[in-house]
Order: structure tokens, then C-alpha cells, then sequence
């Protein structure tokens, strides 16, 4: 296979395609419509279903019902498109029927704007309904990372009947990059067996959200707590970069991943032991892997740069817990960090005698 | 190797096609490189950018503060990348347009009459390919050939019936910082 070149949301389009999508929900809402777009040509052209719904609210529990009925679904959008959708995707985490998310970020809170964030990262990993439950997180920093993770996204999304989330921001869904499709995915023809496909000659299944008795309602969470402690255990992902011996730790996820290998390489460069520690998987947190990094003892100190106001970071300071000083710096309102922001604040730390001066988060505001 | 390019001007005047044209050629040569461009509520007349990082390793950051090339197409854009163009690095400047002095002296400054040229091979709309002709020959970013041939590829079909007049203004733009651009000036 050649490598093509993609925009973002196009190829993110396209590779749900290649991995077997079947129907799409959605409602347009900038900076993700162009994967909206595509689809509306694509899945007519395949002869798959398409609908553009009356809102994101109608989507997502269009959404539900073909989930419901074990056909491989998916919807997209960004923002304040995907607060209209909580209430449905608890809804879909309750019934535990596989659906794929794509959240192309944008400023927040409110109407924001249109530029690149990651103002959603609590929203994504903490909780993206009311209740108890985690969605998997997917963060691609490239556009190639992108195509690969929605591969493998309806299947993690089958294989425990669970919500996968591919979580991108404006910048990913609106640049382009050469990228390589993968070849299209086969799928058993078998639908699974907890599938709402027509009782004829069988005993009807239900599948459903509510049970009144608060007995039956704690053993269904607990039943969803063992299978997320299942996810935490095998699904973790996540990149390293020149962080073996680094000594200035940046944890970046996203695009921002991306920006601050950049900086790594001219702090590299410039003589300091900068590294990267990129989670790929929101939720589950790679947190043995970050935990036995530091516990290694060669990083002095952890810099978290994000497009927000510092939401990952309180996540690395809990694994930190205290062992080394967590640093944040970051952008908000669609304002980009770039490797030029970030090298001065390493070098601060570099000068700083290793971060000596405690936590410094409001790096953010200088 | 990594370069980062910034292509700038109004709306309509072609500059994230430019952008896209060498981002093409690179991804067709087989090099790692990445296109971004300004989004969002713009108005009709108001200006447009793109960011092309090209490399051979995996680019990090598409984003750059002082980007290595700067090709401006109008006077706001120059007015707004003359100052942010890495020192030793290059400005190509579309005289048509822009007919103020370039200030900065620790930089390379191409001033091509794009809109002048690209009015000789038919159309104003050729400008953008133009400024892209002049900036690759004076640079080593790619062979013009391999930006003719994206031409080819990617020119979108309605246009298909300019690919000549594109090629030819591409050359023109090309040739002209073969004379107007000293061999030592080029940026590397």
C-alpha cells in the first residue's frame, strides 16, 4: 500500500469505513463535519446506512437502537455536540452495547469557538454520562495513529460491549498528512448473541437501562466495574520517547503529544534530558507505566502541557503522588502550545536545579 | 532535514492550494510532511494561511512560531510574517501587491510581480503558482519537477483545463528567482 494524503476527519472517515462501520448518526458541527461529509457520500455509495439526524440528541439514540441490534454504529462530533449526547451514552453504557465515539475538540466551555482543544479531557475519561462508567479513550497524535485506532475501535468496542471513544482535537481533524489505509476489514456475518434481532422462534432478550430494584441496579455495577477493571488490565496503550534517561519528563497527549516531541528534540538538542511519556489510552491511564518510570529514580521532574487548564495533570499527580514536583503549563481557548512555549519552561526547570520550587501550575499564566 | 514554510494571503488568492501543491510533491517523494491550515469564520477578502512542515523523520509540532519560509502573497501578510521569519531564513513577497521596502536585513527577500507573471500565462489566479515556482527554486525543498507532477495528480478536475498554464506559470516563477535570486542566497 502507497501512502495518500488524508485530512484528519476525512481519514478518520474512511478508516471507519475499512474497519467495518455499518451506520452513522450524525449532526454536523465544526471542526469534525467533513468526517460527517464523507460518510454522507461513502456510506451511500456502499450501500450503508447514513442519516444526518435533527440533532445531536436524535443521533445518539439513533445510535443506541442500532447498537442495540449489534450492528457495528458509530457517530462524530465535537464539543458542545458531544454534552447533548451524554445523556444517551450513559444510557448505551448502562444497556452495554458496543458504539464508537469520535470527539474532534474545540474551545469551550460553552459555544467557545472553533480551534483546536482539550478542554473535554475530564468529560471523556471521568465520566461521559451520569453513573458509573468509563468509556475507552483513544488519542492519536497523527493522522496515521488515527486510522490505525479506529481499527482496532469496533473491536475493543464488541469485545466488551463498551463505548470507544477516538478523541482528537480541531488541529487533527482540519491538517492533512500523508497516510497509509488499511485494507478493508472482514467481520463474521454471525450477529452476536445478545443482539436485539427479532425473537422468532427464540426466547425474547431484553436489553435495557432500568431496573428499579436497587438490589438488581448494584449487581449490574458491579457486573460493569468487573469489566472495566478487565479493560484497566489489558487495554492500556502508549508511547515513550528519549524518555529512558530523561531526567524532564513532558506527559503531552493528542496533538500536543506530538508538539512536545518537537521540543524534546531541541531540548535534546540543547544538551538536556527532556523525554516524552505519551498516553494513547485517556482511560484506562497507563499508570503502572508511568508509575514505574518514576519509580525508576533518573526523572527529576514531570512538566504536563496540555490545551487546557491542567485536567490530564491532575491524573500525573496522583500517580506521582508526591515522588517528584508535576509542573503544568498549557493554552486554553483554542490557542495552540507550541515547542517554542515549552522549551523555556524545561529550561526554567533545567536552571531551576530540578524543580526545586514545588508545583509550579501557574507556568500556565506567565 | 526539516523545513518548516508558511504560505500566506487573501482569501481566493491560492495560498492553501500552493501549501497543498508542495505538500503532494513531498508526500509523493516519499517525505514525511504535514499541512495545517487557518480555520474558522473567515470573511470574504480577509486573509488565509497555511503551515507545511516537510522532513525525513516523523514531524513533530505542524505548528511553528518562526517558521524557515515565508511566501506572501499581499501586504497584510507580509506585513504580519516579515517579523516572524527565522533569521537566515527566506521571504518571497508578491511585488504586485506589496510595494513597500522588506525591513529586515538578516534574512533573504525574493520580491516576484506574481499577479504581473501570472497575468502573462492568462489568469491573476496563477499568482499563488507563481510564488510557489520561485520558492523551490530558491530552496532545495523539492525538484520543480516533482511539483509539476503533483500538478498532474492533484489539480482538482474542474481546473484540469489550466494544468499547461499552471505548469508554465510554475516555470515562469521558477526562472525568475533563477535570475533575480544570487546563487548564495539560497536558502538550504
Amino acid at each position: 500500500m502507497t501512502k495518500e494524503l488524508w485530512k484528519g476527519n476525512e481519514a478518520l472517515a474512511e478508516a471507519a469505513i475499512r474497519a467495518g462501520v455499518e451506520a452513522f448518526f450524525g449532526y454536523p458541527i465544526t471542526p469534525q463535519t467533513e468526517l460527517l461529509e464523507y460518510m454522507s457520500r461513502r456510506m451511500v455509495e456502499l450501500g450503508l446506512a447514513f442519516l444526518q439526524a435533527e440533532s445531536e440528541i436524535g443521533a445518539i439514540n439513533m445510535v443506541y437502537g442500532a447498537a442495540c441490534a449489534g450492528v457495528r454504529v458509530m457517530t462524530s462530533s465535537s464539543s458542545p455536540g458531544i454534552s447533548l449526547m451524554q445523556e444517551g451514552l450513559s444510557y448505551i453504557a448502562a444497556s452495554e452495547v458496543p458504539v464508537v465515539l469520535v470527539n474532534i475538540m474545540r474551545g469551550g466551555p460553552g459555544l467557545g469557538n472553533i480551534q483546536p482543544s482539550q478542554g473535554d479531557y475530564f468529560l471523556m475519561t471521568k465520566t461521559v454520562g451520569h453513573g458509573d462508567f468509563h468509556a475507552i479513550v483513544l488519542a492519536p497524535s497523527t493522522i496515521q495513529e488515527a486510522v490505525d485506532l479506529m481499527q482496532i475501535a469496533f473491536d475493543l468496542a464488541f469485545k466488551y460491549r463498551t463505548i470507544v471513544t477516538l478523541l482528537g482535537d480541531g488541529s487533527l481533524g482540519q491538517m492533512m498528512e500523508p497516510v497509509e489505509m488499511p485494507p478493508f476489514k472482514e467481520w463474521p456475518e454471525k450477529r452476536p448473541d445478545w443482539a436485539l434481532r427479532g425473537a422468532k422462534d427464540r426466547p425474547p432478550r431484553i436489553i435495557t437501562s432500568l431496573y428499579l430494584g436497587a438490589d438488581k441496579l448494584e449487581a449490574v455495577n458491579l457486573r460493569l466495574q468487573e469489566k472495566l477493571q478487565r479493560i484497566a488490565a489489558n487495554e492500556v496503550r502508549y508511547e515513550t520517547f528519549m524518555a529512558d534517561d530523561a531526567e524532564h519528563l513532558i506527559v503531552a497527549f493528542g496533538t500536543v503529544g506530538r508538539i512536545a516531541k518537537s521540543a524534546v528534540r531541541q531540548a535534546r538538542a540543547n544538551g538536556m534530558k527532556a523525554g516524552l511519556f505519551r498516553p494513547i489510552t485517556l482511560w484506562p491511564y497507563p499508570e503502572k507505566e508511568l508509575d514505574a518510570l518514576i519509580a525508576q529514580g533518573r526523572v527529576k521532574d514531570i512538566l504536563v502541557v496540555e490545551m487546557n487548564a491542567g485536567q490530564m495533570l491532575e491524573d500525573v499527580k496522583r500517580i506521582a503522588a508526591q515522588r517528584v514536583p508535576v509542573h503544568f503549563t498549557g493554552r486554553m481557548g483554542g490557542v495552540i502550545p507550541l515547542p517554542d512555549d515549552i522549551l523555556p519552561v524545561l529550561e526554567a526547570l533545567d536552571a531551576s536545579g530540578n524543580g526545586q520550587n514545588g508545583h509550579k501550575r501557574e507556568m500556565a499564566f506567565a | 532535514m526539516e523545513h518548516s514554510i508558511i504560505f500566506a494571503g487573501f482569501g481566493g488568492q491560492g495560498a492553501l492550494f500552493a501549501g497543498q501543491l508542495l505538500t503532494y510533491a513531498a508526500a509523493d517523494a516519499g517525505l514525511h510532511v504535514t499541512w495545517i491550515p487557518s480555520y474558522g469564520p473567515e470573511m470574504r477578502g480577509g486573509t488565509a494561511h497555511c503551515t507545511v512542515v516537510v522532513g525525513d523523520e516523523p514531524i513533530g509540532s505542524p505548528l511553528v512560531r518562526n517558521p524557515d519560509m515565508v511566501v506572501a502573497m499581499n501586504l497584510p501578510s507580509t506585513d504580519k510574517y516579515e517579523p516572524l521569519v527565522k533569521s537566515g531564513g527566506l521571504l518571497v513577497v508578491n511585488g504586485s501587491l506589496v510595494k513597500r521596502p522588506i525591513r529586515r536585513t538578516d534574512i533573504e527577500t525574493l520580491v516576484v510581480p506574481a499577479n504581473d507573471m501570472a497575468q502573462e500565462h492568462g489568469s491573476q489566479r496563477l499568482a499563488n503558482v507563481v510564488m510557489l515556482g520561485a520558492l523551490l527554486e530558491a530552496t532545495d525543498l523539492l525538484p520543480l519537477e516533482q511539483v509539476e507532477q503533483a500538478l498532474r495528480d492533484h489539480l482538482p478536475k474542474r481546473h484540469y483545463h489550466l494544468l499547461d498554464a499552471n505548469i508554465a506559470a510554475l516555470r515562469a516563477g521558477a526562472e525568475f528567482a533563477r535570475i533575480f535570486m544570487p546563487a548564495s542566497a539560497a536558502v538550504t
